[in-house]
């Protein structure tokens, strides 16, 4: 058994938060997205922060440092968007495979700084595959709802180049998240399957979907349990949700996920939703206050931030995640 | 023992546990089983298709079922653009989807399409151990269940042990070998109709009971599926017994742990509801309780029925008085006693004509009712006719010795086949079916100019005129005759029919240039006549204005469509071309170059080449060949129309009524690259003899998709490889008239258009036979292919026949220089006439390309930059390009 299964056994594992929110703190210019690998490219490269792992790693690991300090014992590669289909938009879908391989590399060296640090607290790196900027199931043009901007074929290939990358640069497992479309999803599953299978190896696979509002349901109208269902036949290690909501809206999603998941269950939801300018202003206590809320239900096994959350607000849940046991799997 | 369970999931989940009632899945979305939804898809009418689906889910299905399994479409796109459209509407993508489908390849699109859980229909042993083991690994890969039919190397499971005995074999290599989750294996054990009068097939029901029970008892998680209908098709036609059956099979099956199944609700009587005596009738049968409980319940089911259904020829009708024999002719299309009958008749009445007002026309009403009711099929209504002629033919000897005026008609109709065409079945057809409502027929024949359709019109003061056309190039020529008809003054109602035509063609070209009369659309036969009364009765102004408005709609439709259409630039197309990766190995030198006639090929050989699910649509009965002959709802029809076909079939192949002949050419040929094909004079490929000019898709393409054109499978001249194409002129219709006008003189049209539907389906065979011939023989590179009918008719092989005019060349003109180089005319008769139909009706033209990567694909729409270009290509005027491609472009 791997070692982060064994240690998802004992406890519940915590997840880092948001890589967006801690990049802007830097306040970084044109340069710093080119510098080294991009200089004479045509298109404006600022905002895609996948890049900024080649460009400048020295940020992107002290943001994974930041994280580790707080308690994170999981942090997720600066790969969000590192897919063929995401990256066209800037014209670097060229550049796809340096850009994980390199993430998940900078990672592995801050989580094994840590680990060693403290061998009894074994740090973890999770590839993160957001769910690119085109969904298979539902159609971007309003008069033509048969027409779909993607296929599951083109995007079982940009998953597979982004999940080999991942793996070749030392990730622990592979975290599908963020999803809102489940056929994309699946798309994702399908290709980490060919790449373990060309492999030979198995890594741990983290689901997260994201419910996108009240009506309880995935971008392309699923419901929670829809969803876990769709997903099920693929070897997960963990299915939860993020993003999109706060944490207190979250709850009763993750009610029917943890009631029904046959695997364990994990949440990084935002801090609270979004003011009207856009800022998420739910503070570390706060949101601890409505994560104690699922702990108390022993709803978790996997548990940390997404939008807007800070290493302030994951030094919060470490705290309190350690004072409680995972949830136990009761289904199958 | 583990409590397994099947999850399911659209946007909302399905759960079957062991407590779970029997699941329902919807079956009308599925062009096999209905023709409504198969008519739908055909014309793309998505929007009510989805109706279709909608009605299904608001019925009370659970899962729902869809197959686009049929010849004339490309089923995988059919699948997927379905799917796609079921994922936008939340009401409909809320239940899970059954992917139903024999080819895998379509199984594997729709499997792309669907972010749930759905049910894969079918996987088998049927091709053997790998297959099965290679597909349900593809299966749990992308997140489906899987329904197994009980189906190996050796056939279909008919016997309780060979059902158990394929059901653990699969089971086992599921389980063990792909690891597939167990709750997720959904057997199918053959439900067979019992009570067939076959000793054999009277235990099938309780061995599909015994085989269910047995798979849940031993094979832990598995469900148990199938189609209830199939078990009562013995009782076809008597619903009555038919829904008892079901019912009490359903009882039986789910009490033996049957999960779900495909059952048609409205054909489902309440188990507590079905009558003592019926239920021990039907019990005895499914369960097999006595030996003679089949012929028992025959009995008991004739009286259930009323009207004697008995197999042995039953004369008891003879007793009827005189008017209810005449009916009973009419509707049964009986020949034999008409005469004597009329002649009975006759004497009863002071007038002979009185008898065609009377009882005989009481007798076709009775025959428009049924047919209008969907109680009768068109075959039954295409002999009705014949027995109504021949008894109008007896009495017009008397009705002229009476000289008191004939039947007054309710209208007086012309047909005509455009000129340039020569394609007429359909037309006859609906001059039958409004011959037998009264209607007076006034049949111009086929390639009819506009002058004289309008010359007779007037002459005849007819009220209605009907044109017909098969090939695209009579769209124009209809155009052709509104605009005439227009200018001429005229106010008759025009009605459109024939297979290229369309209620779109019809509002956007056609109603717009005749605005004195109007302007209908007909679907097919069985709307001719409510179209036609509509026009000619009290509320032919109301019916007009509702045509109208709705017309305009179309139009506005049409031109909202036509302004989302984004094609691509010609020259982008060209770019984004199929790009083959040209290999030596892959272009195959012909055992035979130039010109080959064949000059009275054996009918023997070629009809077990006939493909007969399209001679079945011809009769407008939908489904497949050789299903079709068990159907539940046009089986009794579709088979006794096989039987007349199969008895004609004999007769020409006796009797050599038909003469079959074609020429072959195989040709030395390069592309340039682009999309012309030189073909040239002989090997040293210095001379180019003739060009051929393809057209090239110009639709946007999704990432990766080439924008094909057939030049594009035929090696580049840059390449150095020597290449070929192939080209074809086949004919099954010579002979043909002297037959047809005897049986038009008998009035017998039912043999006549009998005749000419089989004269089709020859020279379709002929032409599949041409050209397995070429790709064994003569060309030569597909010596080791084995294939049976079956598999040559899902086109299996390797190269492809396109022919001009058809969706991958729609450019009709490319037959001149295929005459030409084959020299067609001369060598075999078959004209080409000036709307490029070919003469004889029954014959088939084409080109050969061997490439294995050649495939069959639709051009859709061009811009006018391509026609420019082709239309300098050829040096043909740009006007006259663009009228023969209008139907194509954008």
């Amino acid at each position: 058994m791997s070692r982060i299964k064994e240690e998802l056994k004992k406890k519940i594992l915590v997840l880092d938060g948001a890589m967006g929110t801690m990049i802007q703190q830097y306040q970084l210019g044109e340069d710093d997205f080119r510098k080294g690998w991009f200089e004479g490219h045509d298109f404006p490269l600022k905002g895609n922060n996948d890049l900024l792992s080649l460009t400048r790693p020295d940020i992107i690991k002290a943001i994974h440092a930041k994280y580790f300090e707080a308690g994170a014992d999981i942090v997720e590669t600066n790969t969000f968007s590192g897919t063929t289909i995401a990256q066209e938009d800037y014209g670097t879908q060229g550049k796809v495979y340096e850009i994980n391989y390199h993430s998940a590399k900078i990672a592995r060296e801050i989580a094994d700084e840590f680990t060693a640090k403290e061998p009894n607290k074994p740090r973890f790196v999770a590839g993160s595959m957001g769910p690119t900027n085109k969904t298979a199931s539902i159609s971007p043009v309003i008069n033509d709802p048969g027409y779909r901007a993607i296929s599951f074929d083109e995007l079982v290939e940009a998953f597979k180049l982004q999940a080999n990358a991942l793996v070749e640069g030392g990730v622990d497992m592979l975290l599908v998240e963020t999803i809102i479309d489940t056929l994309n999803a699946k798309a994702a599953l399908f290709a980490i399957e060919q790449v373990f299978e060309e492999k030979g190896i198995e890594l741990p696979i983290m689901v997260s979907g994201t419910i996108t509002d009240q009506s309880g349901r995935t971008l392309s109208g699923q419901t929670t349990e829809a969803f876990l269902i769709s997903t099920e036949h693929a070897p997960i290690t963990s299915i939860g949700l993020n993003c999109a909501l706060g944490a207190k809206d979250l709850r009763p999603y993750l009610q029917v996920m943890a009631k029904k998941s046959p695997f364990l269950v994990s949440a990084h939801p935002n801090a609270g939703l979004p003011n009207e300018f856009g800022e998420y202003d739910e503070t570390p206590e706060m949101m601890a206050d409505q994560i104690k809320v699922f702990l108390d239900e022993g709803l978790l096994n996997i548990v940390g931030g997404c939008c807007g959350t800070s290493p302030a607000h994951i030094k919060a849940i470490a705290n309190l995640a350690s004072q409680y046991k995972p949830r136990e799997i009761k289904n199958n | 023992m583990k409590n397994y369970t099947l999850k399911l999931s659209g946007l909302e989940p399905l759960i079957v546990t062991p407590e779970t009632n029997f699941v329902n899945i919807g079956e009308r979305t599925n062009v096999t089983g209905s023709r409504k939804f198969l008519r739908l898809i055909k014309e793309e009418k998505f929007d009510e298709a989805l109706d279709v689906a909608r009605d299904q889910v608001e019925g009370g299905a659970q899962i729902l079922d869809v197959n686009m399994d049929e010849g004339m479409l490309d089923g995988k796109e059919a699948m997927v653009t379905f799917l796609n459209l079921i994922a936008s509407e939340p009401d409909i993508a809320r239940i899970p989807v059954m992917i139903d489908s024999s080819k895998w390849e379509i199984i594997e699109a729709g499997l792309k399409c669907i972010q749930g859980k759905g049910v894969v229909n079918s996987i088998s042993l049927k091709e053997g151990e790998e297959k099965f083991i290679e597909q349900a690994k593809k299966v749990k890969m992308y997140g489906a269940a899987t329904i197994v039919m009980a189906f190996d190397e050796d056939g279909q499971a008919d016997t309780y042990e060979r059902r158990i005995e394929i059901c653990k074999r699969s089971y086992d290599i599921l389980v063990d070998k792909v690891k597939f989750p167990p709750q997720d294996i959904i057997f199918d054990p053959n439900i067979f109709p019992v009570a067939t009068g076959i000793p054999e097939h009277n235990n099938y029901a309780v061995d599909f009971f015994k085989a269910t029970k047995w798979i849940k008892d031993n094979l832990p998680g598995a469900r148990v599926s199938g189609g209830v209908s199939n078990v009562s098709f013995s009782f076809r036609g008597n619903n009555a017994v038919r829904e008892a059956m079901h019912s009490a099979f359903l009882y039986h099956a789910i009490k033996n742990g049957m999960d779900m199944g495909i059952v048609n609700p409205t054909m489902l009587e309440i188990y507590d509801e079905i009558p003592k005596e019926l239920l021990e009738k039907v019990e005895d049968v499914l369960l097999n309780r006595n030996d003679n409980a089949t012929e028992v319940l025959l009995d008991y089911a004739e009286s259930v029925k009323g009207d004697g259904k008995k197999k042995e020829r039953d004369l008891s009708w003879r007793e009827q008085d005189v008017k209810g024999r005449i009916t009973h002719s009419l509707v049964k299309g009986l020949t034999e006693f008409i005469e004597e009958d009329t002649e009975e008749c006759r004497l009863l009445f002071p007038e002979p004509i009185q008898v065609i007002e009377g009882p005989l026309m009481d007798g076709m009403n009775v025959v428009g009712d049924l047919f209008g009711s969907g109680k009768m099929f068109l075959p039954q209504v295409v002999k009705s006719a014949r027995v109504m002629k021949q008894a109008v033919a007896y009495l017009n000897p008397f009705i002229e010795e009476a000289k008191n005026g004939a039947v007054e008609p309710n209208g007086k109709v012309l047909m005509a086949t455009v000129k340039g065409d020569v394609h007429d079945i359909g037309k006859n057809i609906v001059g039958v079916v409004l011959g037998c409502n009264n209607y007076d027929i006034v049949d111009m024949g086929v390639m009819v100019p506009t002058q004289d359709i309008i010359k007779k019109a007037v002459e005849e003061n007819v009220d209605v005129i009907g044109l017909s056309g098969l090939i695209t190039p009579s769209l124009d020529e209809m155009v052709d005759v509104a605009t005439e008809m227009e200018k001429a003054g005229l106010d008759i109602p025009l009605l459109i029919g024939g297979a290229t035509t369309s209620r779109v063609h019809t509002a956007v070209k056609i109603e717009e240039n005749y605005k004195k009369g109007q302007t209908i659309h007909v679907l097919d036969a069985s709307r001719s006549v409510t179209v036609v009364e509509r026009l000619l009765g009290k509320t032919s102004g109301e019916f007009v204005s509702e045509i109208k408005t709705e017309y305009e709609k179309v139009r506005v439709n049409h031109a909202n469509k036509k302004s989302q259409k984004r094609l691509l630039p010609y020259d982008v197309a060209l770019e984004n071309k199929f790009k083959i990766d040209w290999k030596a190995e892959e272009v195959y030198k012909p055992n035979f170059i130039g010109n080959k006639t064949f000059y009275d090929f054996s009918l023997t050989e070629i009809i077990p080449f006939i493909d007969w699910t399209p001679f079945f649509q011809t009769w407008q009965l939908a489904g497949r060949y050789p299903r079709i002959l068990t159907d539940e709802v046009v089986g009794e029809q579709a088979t006794s129309l096989f039987a007349d076909a199969q008895e004609m079939l004999a007769k020409i192949e006796k009797e050599k009524w038909l003469t079959a002949k074609s020429v072959v050419g195989i040709w030395p040929a390069n592309s340039n690259g682009k999309d012309d094909v030189f073909t040239y004079s002989d090997e040293s490929r210095t001379e180019v003899k003739d060009t051929l000019h393809s057209l090239r898709q110009q639709t946007q393409k999704a990432k990766q998709l080439p924008n094909f054109s057939l030049a594009d499978f035929i090696a580049p001249k840059e390449t150095g490889l020597q290449d070929y194409i192939g080209g074809f002129v086949v004919t099954a219709g010579l002979g043909i008239e002297p037959y047809v006008k005897q049986y038009q003189e008998d009035n017998d049209d039912y043999n006549a258009i009998l005749l000419k539907a089989l004269a089709d389906r020859l020279a379709e065979a002929f032409a599949e036979l041409m050209h397995k011939k070429v790709r064994e023989e003569l060309w030569g590179y597909a010596k080791t292919e084995n294939l049976d009918n079956e598999e040559l008719i899902k086109e299996k092989y390797q190269g492809i026949r396109p022919a001009p005019g058809y969706p991958a060349c729609p450019d009709h003109t490319e037959k001149i220089t295929l005459f030409n180089k084959l020299n067609a005319t001369e060598e075999i008769g078959v004209e080409l006439t000036e709307s490029m139909a070919m003469y004889p009706a029954a014959s088939v033209s084409g080109f050969y390309y061997a490439h294995p990567q050649s495939k069959y694909f639709g051009l859709g729409k061009i811009e006018m930059d391509q026609v420019k270009s082709i239309a300098e290509r050829k040096g043909m005027e740009e006007e006259k390009m663009k009228k023969w491609l209008s139907p194509v472009i954008n």
